[in-house]
């Protein structure tokens, strides 16, 4: 029997490549944020696919690079949903597949406040190998990394993961402080962690010209990310934290390309963890899929 | 690998749903692959800007270059839904009929920024307000082209 591994994930990849350069695509307006989230959610029948990875240096281990894989769908103006497929490599070890996470997030209220609230709720189903380190929760730090694939992905974890994202938007800048509770499945306390984000187009104003490297297109901002305990101990003790500047490229092709180095701000914390990301925003998914399946025309 | 089926399974009836959703729940009407037909009731929210929103004015009103950012602004964010030249399109209604013509600017500016979220226009803050601006120069000069040949006379 085939592996379903070797049928899905191979599906994915070329449904992915055929999705990003064959299909109509939008410029996106997109933030630099990798870990934070701010209020804007994806435009309703759109499908945004992004590529990112995250090069990690691991103390005392082999460093590592992780990777995940994003299907972004606007499937209102107040839901996107979200899927991810997540890898790693660490060197001198091995590479693997370490999981699958569905992501939602809800838009609150109807209209822009100064303080605008989104609910987002995820479930992850991955093994102890998961190195994406897409947020920092509970009392996870660095050493935590060092058992190695063989060991670690023997480890399976079905996690919920809850946040309350509270962003505001004043004269350009975008300002974003989420705020994570996480559960697993299993007989394991709720974990706590946090993100801040803060972010700014280099120009307001858009030119009135076609332009690949005008100002407007490039969004730079600062994240901040870690633990905050769980419900047994909470708090900073033993948990790690992170900094990280970040720039992102809306190219008028519709790609965003995006870079951020993150440093660790404690001795928990890996030292250095270099993020890129690509992705491209494809309009109209929706209906394409619905006339696929001989919806309306 | 179970795990990833099992997990594929819960994922997947839950996407179609989402991308249902997605078809149906955008306007709250039904589309057509055609421009949609012409429905004052669509253009109900420019009624509910607030008096101090109404009141603003727009600050590049003067700007000999508004209109043609507006342009490549409303290409790039707008025109997936309401046509190329504002005629309306599958998911959104023309923007060359009286109602948004004749509304003012602070009024446009507002529905941009708060969109219409309920009926599928998602808000346009994370523009920032320059290029919201110049979106609305970009609308109101729209209205020189008159209303789409396929949309029937606006009611008063």
């Amino acid at each position: 029997m085939v592996s379903s591994r070797r049928v899905v994930l191979p599906g994915l990849l070329l449904f992915s490549l055929f999705a990003v350069f064959w299909t109509p695509r939008a410029f996106a307006q997109e933030n630099p944020y990798i870990v934070a989230y701010d209020h804007y959610l994806e435009e309703p029948g759109n499908l945004e696919i992004e590529y990112f990875s995250t090069f990690g240096t691991q103390r005392g281990g082999n460093d590592f690079h992780a990777f995940w894989v994003e299907f972004e769908y606007g499937a209102t103006a107040w839901w996107t949903t979200e899927l991810y497929l997540d890898g790693q490599t660490t060197f001198q070890d091995s590479t693997i597949f370490t999981g699958v996470k569905w992501e939602n997030r809800f838009r609150l209220l109807k209209h822009e406040h100064f303080i605008n609230p989104v609910f987002y709720v995820e479930y992850e189903n991955k093994n102890g190998a998961d190195k994406i380190l897409k947020e920092g929760e509970g009392h996870d730090v660095e050493s935590d990394f060092l058992v190695s694939n063989a060991v670690a992905r023997k480890d399976h974890i079905h996690e919920v993961e809850l946040k309350l994202i509270l962003s505001s938007t004043f004269k350009g800048w975008n300002f974003t402080e989420n705020t994570l509770a996480a559960k697993d499945l299993s007989n394991s306390p709720w974990e706590f962690g946090y993100a801040l984000g803060a972010s700014r187009p280099l120009a307001l104003k858009a030119s009135a010209k076609r332009c690949t490297f005008c100002r407007q297109n490039f969004i730079g901002g600062v994240e901040m990310y870690g633990g905050l305990g769980d419900q047994h101990s909470f708090g900073l003790h033993d948990t790690s934290h992170y900094a990280a500047p970040l720039l992102a490229w809306n190219l008028p092709s519709g790609w965003t390309l995006r870079i951020s180095p993150g440093f660790g701000l404690n001795d928990n914390s890996h030292r250095f963890l270099l993020r890129w990301g690509v992705s491209r925003e494809i309009t109209g998914f929706g209906s394409m899929v619905s006339r696929l399946f001989g919806g309306r025309k | 690998m179970k795990a990833i089926v099992a997990a594929l399974a819960v994922c997947t009836p839950f996407l179609a749903v989402s991308l249902a959703l997605g078809q149906s729940g955008n306007s709250g009407k039904p589309t057509t692959g055609e421009a949609r037909q012409y429905d004052p009731a669509i253009y109900a929210e420019l009624q509910k800007a607030p008096e101090k929103a109404r009141k603003r004015t727009n600050p590049l009103q003067n700007d000999p270059e508004a209109v043609a950012a507006g342009a490549i602004l409303f290409e790039q964010h707008c025109a997936e839904c309401h046509g190329d030249a504002g005629q309306g399109g599958r998911k959104g209604p023309t923007l060359r009929v009286a109602e948004v013509q004749s509304a003012a600017p602070g009024t446009i500016f507002w529905v941009l920024t708060n969109g219409v979220v309920r009926k599928g226009m998602p808000v346009w803050s994370k523009l920032p307000e320059p290029q919201r601006w110049q979106l609305v120069s970009y609308l109101r000069s729209l209205g020189r082209l008159g209303p789409p040949a396929e949309s029937p006379d606006p009611k008063p």
